[in-house]
């Protein structure tokens, strides 16, 4: 019979989208609704001296103007520090500002009215007295002596400061044959997804139950950020992620603007609305990245690395973000650097700097994108000194595919990697003696041409060690139900949840897998805490491997349950008898015994009938957490092709390759589109995305004409190979892949920029890597050049 | 966000669009695409309370060969500008700014004569028009003006329009068999707002340029006309000496604005080495 685990599945839900069908937050209407907009602060530091609001409040449709001491009453206060990161600080955040506002866009007051047109027109009537102070926007001013307190509940601006350091790394750079250094400078971007942020909130008084739609991919932790922080039972808190527009890591923090929802919901007693704006996406979305990095790397005189020395500063806004924190995204970076090597020894420090700017967190590939940038541009360094290829430093430093169980110089366990046979792949698949050629050919015609590569490593699975360990209430475990029908079809409620990537369609191919049916029997439900089992749902990439797991293993639960019971019909001994094709089978023989769907009839409507002590029941439940390593690590390795207008600065990305090994693959074509979604998520910020602030905080790029997010038109052909090992800590072997692709992209192209630079002897260690940027990257060097 | 309220009404005619702008006390705006004049207002960086429709106005649809001139309907939307077999053939500068005009959806709704009397200076419709040394039939209330696209764009979306004026076409003067066009942009992603751009044309009469009209956009408050870049070129063969004479002119012909991050040094820089392969690959009609 046919295996649905390793075949390509169109998403189950795409089709239902393509025709307008979605059903987003964003569509829903309930009876009695109410519209809310937030007047927010207009300067990024200052003291709220007034609010005075007695004009909006006559505004046509305006039901209610909520202030912070009414609201802010409502809502027990948030810290965004986590146990396990010793010595962080973060004041408390409440939903409006009370007497200090800490970044432009910070929410000041709620208008509720009849409608969102009502609300806006009330808001501009609202008069906002604040006396603006000098705010910290520099990230590097932000830590020097004297600096003004970005946040007054701070000791000072250092959010978080960590250390990792081996014993001989001091003597590995004495001893060093080269040593390679740079700095890099990697700016804001934020996510931008199709749907923006949406909630409704709809507590009914008269059972005290809230219920919240929201668009969001962690259900089960908002049930509980609300019971908590709202004082309610938990069993009476309700949250629905619907269809979901996109999240990419941004949809699972905790904002001021959604605890505002519910509370307003809670005071006025009817379902309030908040929808974000574009414009209010950029001002109040979490922004990624934003490091200052100083990293060297010590080689010997073989080109192989002894060790890195890297310093990260991580300016994070003027609040950690809560549950996960703000430093999570810091010591992922110091953590992944270097981790596709052997590098025996190293030295990373992270500082974490408050700022007046919107929070940074916890974006697609954490942290990867910018170790694998620092890491890679240092190998790149390294080969010029050493006069090596690429590819062959990398060959010479990668760790070998048989040295497994492996440990970073940084502390991360790695079970099984492929890292060599990922570099021979991506060789024979870019062919670089034909790329040096052309390379060669066309710089005669003034064209400038370059490729790069860059290996990584990517975090998925995780277990407690993520955020459990650090006291955060993020579940370790994911939880499904499978059921079956008395049709004999299958019903999955799994706690993992879908934004588009196409979990439920791959949590159905597992499920029918176990049970001998089509992927067409299974229907799966996500997304709803009163309908699915509680689990930590989709985020740092768990829907395949702990998701699939918790599939498979439900599945395999239902199976012996419908075997037993099929024994009892048939009088036969289970251990005989296998699932295929919708019927229990005689495995010596292959016969079909009986169909699933007379099993479900005579266990739903004449259980009678069944032999006394035989359990009829169809449904099971099952939980899993990843035990065994912390994390399941997966890696691979990508590399670019690009050509520089060094006239203009202007960059065509002409190709994109990806060797990736995320283990067992369930669907390769959603596994594929995964990738081509990171890789597109990678150069987004390595050429065009960025939050661009002026000296006064103000952001000054909060629209889709300014803010440039990667379009079709610009984006190559990426061309995408796999090398499968599974993990052996779960039987399906599945780990993630949503990262891989952001992973390393703007390192490929950082290195494929700089390797078309390299004639001019300029060099880009900043992103977005704008045609600006570039333009001055040449002049610089044309300067040294000529005035050294 | 969502727009303030206002009253939507769709004049049939342009006297009845007059009568309605009148009414309002100036107080109105014509709509026409939608597509400056809507998202401002959901931006509420204006909030007309009439909205006037101007959009079913026979007067301002077509595209007609007339004796000396090609007539292009204010209505005609950006994506026929790109189809259109007459504006390829005698307005060849709109045809080949056309596609760099935003994206499909966009073209398949905003139309040239919106885009014209809204003078974005980084838009590419108003250096073509100047290029080609168009005319823009105007009418109000006291009649009809032709207005030279040289007199049109005043400042920073600002044209010599009075309020209650409609533009109603662009009369574009046929050019003369051989003339040469050349158009491009220096843009981040195709369809966006350009770094910089150049419009060009020139007529060649014994191997040398005669009437060459340069403009640039995206360089300053409005598109810019570069007369010592056509002086460069005047009278001389069209060659790498004449051309590197017109790029080095520009810096007397632009002042374009300095801001840190876009320095005016750094763009004029590019617009030198736009103009240089805008000139090097000028081309006639087929």
């Amino acid at each position: 019979m046919t295996l649905h685990i390793g075949q390509s599945q169109r998403r189950e839900n795409a089709r239902r989208h393509l025709a307008g069908r979605g059903r987003f937050v964003s569509d829903l209407a309930l009876p009695r609704m109410l519209h809310a907009v937030f007047v927010r602060s207009p300067m990024a530091k200052g003291r709220l001296v007034e609010i005075d609001t007695s004009e909006a409040e006559q505004s046509p449709g305006v039901v209610r103007i909520l202030t912070a001491a009414e609201l802010n009453a409502r809502c027990k206060p948030w810290v965004g520090t986590l146990d396990h990161f010793a010595g962080m600080q973060s004041p408390p955040m409440s939903i409006l500002a009370e007497e200090e506002v800490l970044w432009t866009g910070q929410p000041v007051a709620m208008i509720i009215a009849k409608s969102r047109a009502e609300a806006e027109d009330a808001a501009d009537l609202v008069m906002v007295d604040i006396e603006d102070s000098e705010p910290v926007t520099d990230g590097a001013a932000a830590l020097q002596d004297g600096a003004p307190l970005a946040n007054s509940g701070a000791r000072d601006n250092l959010c978080y400061e960590a250390l990792l350091e081996t014993p001989a790394v001091n003597e590995a750079f004495a001893d060093a044959a080269h040593v390679v250094e740079a700095s890099f400078t990697f700016g804001r971007h934020t996510a931008v997804t199709l749907e923006p942020r949406a909630v409704i909130a709809d507590f009914d008084p008269s059972s005290g139950a809230l219920t919240v739609h929201h668009g969001t991919q962690t259900p089960y932790q908002f049930q509980d950020v609300y019971a908590r922080h709202f004082g309610l039972p938990e069993g009476k808190v309700r949250v629905i992620a619907p269809d979901v527009g996109g999240s990419f890591g941004m949809k699972l923090h905790v904002y001021n603007e959604e605890m505002g929802a519910v509370a307003a919901s809670m005071i006025l007693e009817r379902p309030v609305r908040y929808v974000a704006d574009r414009l209010e996406s950029f001002l109040s979305d979490i922004h990624a990245r934003d490091h200052i990095v100083k990293g060297r790397m010590a080689l010997d005189a073989e080109g192989k690395i002894l060790a890195m020395d890297v310093d990260d500063l991580a300016p994070v806004g003027a609040v950690s973000a809560y549950p996960r924190t703000s430093a999570a995204e810091g010591n992922q970076v110091i953590r992944l650097m270097g981790a596709p090597y052997n590098m025996p020894d190293y030295r990373g420090r992270l500082q974490v700097a408050f700022q007046n700017k919107v929070q940074t967190s916890q974006y697609r590939a954490v942290g990867h994108p910018i170790a694998c940038a620092v890491t890679e541009a240092l190998v790149e360094r390294a080969a010029e000194v050493t006069g090596l290829d690429p590819f062959e430093i990398r060959a010479r430093n990668l760790i070998a595919d048989d040295a497994y169980p492996h440990v970073s110089a940084t502390g991360y366990q790695f079970e099984k990697l492929s890292h060599q046979a990922s570099l021979a792949k991506l060789r024979e698949m870019m062919d670089p003696d034909a790329l040096r050629a052309d390379q060669a050919r066309l710089r005669e015609q003034g064209i400038y041409r370059g490729f790069g590569i860059a290996s990584f490593v990517e975090i998925t699975n995780p277990g407690a060690a993520f955020y459990g360990v650090g006291g955060a209430r993020i579940s370790a475990q994911d939880g499904a139900v499978v059921r079956m029908t008395p049709s004999g079809d299958i019903h999955c409620a799994i706690s993992v949840t879908e934004q588009g990537q196409g979990t439920e369609t791959i949590i159905a191919q597992v499920v029918a897998d176990q049970l001998g049916v089509s992927p067409e029997r299974v229907s799966v439900t996500t997304g709803d805490t009163a309908t699915t089992p509680s689990g930590g749902a989709t985020w740092a990439c768990r829907g395949a491997g702990i998701g699939g797991e918790t599939a498979l293993r439900a599945g395999r639960k239902l199976r012996e349950r419908i075997l037993t019971l099929a024994g009892a019909l048939l009088q036969a001994d289970p251990a005989t008898l296998r699932l295929e094709d919708g019927a229990v089978v005689d495995v010596a023989t292959g016969e079909a015994r009986i169909t699933l769907e007379e099993i479900g009839r005579v266990a739903t409507y004449r259980p009678d009938t069944l032999p006394d002590g035989v359990d009829h029941s169809l449904t099971v439940a099952h939980h899993f957490a990843p035990s065994g390593y912390p994390f399941d690590f997966t890696n691979g390795i990508q590399g670019s092709l690009v050509e520089v207008d060094v006239e203009t600065g202007i960059v065509r990305i002409l190709k994109h390759w990806v060797v990736e090994d995320c283990g067992r693959i369930i669907n390769p074509l959603l596994v594929d589109e995964q990738i081509r979604g990171g890789v597109v998520q990678g150069l987004g910020p390595a050429f065009f995305e960025e939050c661009q602030y002026d000296a006064d905080g103000q952001l000054t790029n909060g629209s889709l004409a300014d803010y440039l997010v990667p379009m079709a038109c610009e984006m190559p052909d990426i061309e995408i190979a796999h090398i499968e090992t599974p993990t052996e800590d779960t039987i399906l072997g599945a780990k993630g892949v949503g990262e891989a692709g952001t992973a390393a992209a703007g390192a490929a192209a950082m290195n494929a920029v700089n390797d078309a630079l390299r004639p001019f002897g300029a060099r880009l260690t900043q992103t977005p890597m704008t045609p600006l940027r570039i333009l001055d990257a040449l002049d610089a060097a044309r300067k040294q050049r000529t005035d050294p | 966000m969502k727009l303030p309220s206002f009253e939507y009404l769709r004049a049939r005619s342009l006297a009845e669009a007059w009568a309605l702008h009148s009414d309002a006390g100036g107080d109105a705006v014509y709509l026409s695409g939608g597509h400056s004049v809507v998202p401002s207002m959901a931006l509420r960086l204006q909030a007309p309370s009439r909205l006037i429709d101007i959009s079913q106005i026979a007067e301002l649809h077509g595209v007609e060969l007339q004796d000396q001139t090609l007539r292009i309907g204010a209505m005609t939307r950006h994506a026929e500008v790109l189809a259109n077999p007459l504006i390829a053939r005698h307005a060849p500068l709109l045809s080949r700014a056309a596609p760099h005009v935003a994206h499909p959806a966009i073209r398949n709704r905003g139309t040239i004569g919106g885009n014209l009397a809204l003078a974005d200076p980084a838009s590419e419709f108003p250096a073509a028009v100047l290029a080609m040394r168009a005319e823009l039939e105007v009418m109000g209330p006291e009649g009809q003006r032709m207005i030279a696209a040289d007199d049109f764009f005043l400042d920073l979306y600002e044209t010599a329009l009075i309020p209650g004026e409609v533009l109603t076409a662009i009369h574009v003067p046929l050019p003369p068999e051989g003339r040469l066009f050349g158009f491009d942009e220096i843009a981040r992603r195709r369809g966006d707002y350009a770094m910089v751009g150049v419009a060009a044309q020139a007529d060649m009469s014994d191997g040398v340029v005669s009437d060459a009209s340069v403009t640039l956009f995206s360089v300053g408050v409005a598109p810019t006309r570069a007369t010592a870049a056509q002086d460069a070129l005047e009278g001389a063969p069209l060659s790498s000496d004449s051309i590197a004479r017109a790029q080095a002119a520009l810096a007397t012909d632009l002042d374009p604005p300095d801001d840190p991050g876009f320095p005016a040094e750094r763009r004029l820089q590019l617009a030198r080495v736009l103009l240089g392969r805008v000139l090097t690959r000028m081309e006639a009609v087929q």
